[in-house]
């Protein structure tokens, strides 16, 4: 149900994300004891190719991170097996790539 | 010592229920000389499997009070609950009848993860040096003394909810193989543990290690083999 | 049936494995929606600051302080297996996984603090 493949991928993009976690925490806590308000965030992140490129990262190592987790869930706790797996996995690994990349591009594009 | 053991064993196959038996407590008394007693002097239709009953051959194990133990090796004293010992086959595999579980399934898995030595060299070879102190026969060393007695796969949560996982003892099996340096398969064993099932469903909840009557670690030993794997794969040998 | 399973008893690690399943199950049903939330910012700032004022609420700062103690507890619980996978064995796991938990509660408080 999961081959050496997705297990590398699974663990290369826990890697990748460690340090985008931590930045993405001292984030929330910035944001939060600062008291943003939506300009004082999007001011600083529109029209910034860095915190696009920081954020699309994360988003799409999410992605993949994610459903294949799901997908060990899905067939161990739900039963899931073969196709099943797969399509579970695609569609939510899509569906997270999608709306994430689409919440990058709302708050870094100018 | 006097006083009873309130004991209920398991009764039937798949389906039956558990049965009440009181069984007198003696000192140094261990859960095998109660399943004994039981089938002597209260029910001979009870069944059960042992044989050397001193801690070595593995075949006494069964599910004590939620937990496989080695039967033989467990005081009664040590894991009485208010009186009660609740004595059931091992889990995560079929009943046989009462205490017996198929054990089929077990070694099935063995042979699929190709835990079986596989010889490099002939008779009319030199012997193969072997370096006691060397790294892979240190790392094989400290899990070769496995008895195959299934305590380890019924205690895994990922053996219950994954029927095509091969298990901790098998993957600990092959682990030492793999340090083998006189085994000729290895290609093949990686890929058998590769692959679906295989060593990457393994999710270190670490119950093997936990309930392991000889102290071994299959998890460890699982994840040298994802490191090897993970190695071949990245070097294009799987 | 399983009753004659290992119903009880479940150690530190197992505890550890279940916690990092679990969170990560609650962040990948979280993720979608804050996703949607961030997209808001395409219709312009004053939807998405209206939503950041509904944020202020004593609830939804307690659920997001809960999200943060989640996010802890799924890296500190995938750190876990990356270190048994990758590096020589230590037998002093179970009290790593334990100042663990205290660690991602820690954090968890630690936002509390900052956002309130």
């Amino acid at each position: 149900m999961i081959n050496i493949r997705l297990y590398v991928l699974q663990r290369a993009t826990a890697m990748i994300m460690a340090p985008l976690v931590l930045a993405h925490l001292f984030i929330i806590f910035y944001a939060a004891s600062r008291g943003l308000s939506a300009a004082d965030i999007l001011g600083r992140t529109r029209g910034s190719i860095g915190w696009g490129a920081f954020y699309a990262l994360f988003v799409l190592a999410a992605a993949a991170h994610g459903s294949i987790g799901l997908r060990f869930i899905a067939a161990e706790w739900a039963g899931l097996r073969g196709r099943h797996l797969d399509v579970v996995m695609w569609s939510f690994g899509a569906l997270l790539a999608m709306l994430g990349l689409r919440a990058v591009a709302a708050v870094v594009l100018p | 010592m006097t006083g009873t053991i309130e004991v209920w064993l398991w009764r039937g196959g798949k389906e039956g229920r558990y049965q009440v038996f009181s069984v007198p407590q003696r000192v140094n008394q261990t859960v095998l000389d109660v399943v004994t007693w039981v089938q002597r002097h209260a029910d001979p239709t009870l069944s059960y499997r042992f044989a050397c009953r001193v801690g070595m051959c593995g075949s006494c194990a069964m599910t004590v009070n939620g937990r496989p133990r080695w039967t033989c090796r467990t005081h009664t004293s040590k894991v009485i609950e208010d009186g009660k010992l609740r004595i059931g086959p091992l889990a995560n595999l079929p009943v046989i009848k009462d205490l017996a579980c198929d054990m089929r399934q077990f070694f099935e898995k063995w042979q699929a993860a190709k835990g079986v030595f596989s010889p490099s060299k002939t008779r009319a070879d030199a012997i193969e040096k072997i370096e006691p102190a060397s790294a892979p026969r240190v790392a094989a060393d400290a899990a070769i003394e496995c008895i195959n007695c299934a305590v380890c796969f019924a205690a895994c949560d990922t053996v219950r909810w994954n029927e095509e996982y091969l298990g901790p003892a098998a993957l600990n099996r092959v682990w030492t193989l793999v340090n083998d340096v006189k085994d000729a398969a290895n290609r093949e064993r990686l890929a058998a543990v590769a692959a679906n099932g295989g060593c990457t469903a393994c999710h270190s909840h670490q119950s093997c290690q936990e309930h392991c009557p000889n102290k071994l670690n299959p998890t460890a030993s699982i994840a040298g083999l994802k490191r090897r794997t993970m190695q071949a794969y990245l070097k294009g040998e799987l | 049936m399983t009753m004659h399973a290992t119903t009880h008893r479940r150690n530190a690690l197992w505890i550890a494995a279940m916690a990092h399943r679990l969170s990560g199950l609650a962040l990948a049903c979280f993720l979608p929606l804050h996703f949607l939330v961030l997209g808001l910012a395409i219709d312009g700032e004053a939807r998405l600051e209206g939503f950041l004022k509904w944020t202020a609420n004593p609830a939804v700062k307690l659920a997001e302080t809960g999200l943060v103690f989640l996010l802890a507890i799924h890296m500190l619980g995938g750190l876990r297996l990356l270190v048994i996978e990758n590096l020589p064995w230590r037998p002093v796991q179970k009290e790593l996984a334990t100042a663990a938990l205290v660690a991602a509660g820690l954090a968890a408080v630690a936002f509390l603090a900052c956002a309130v």
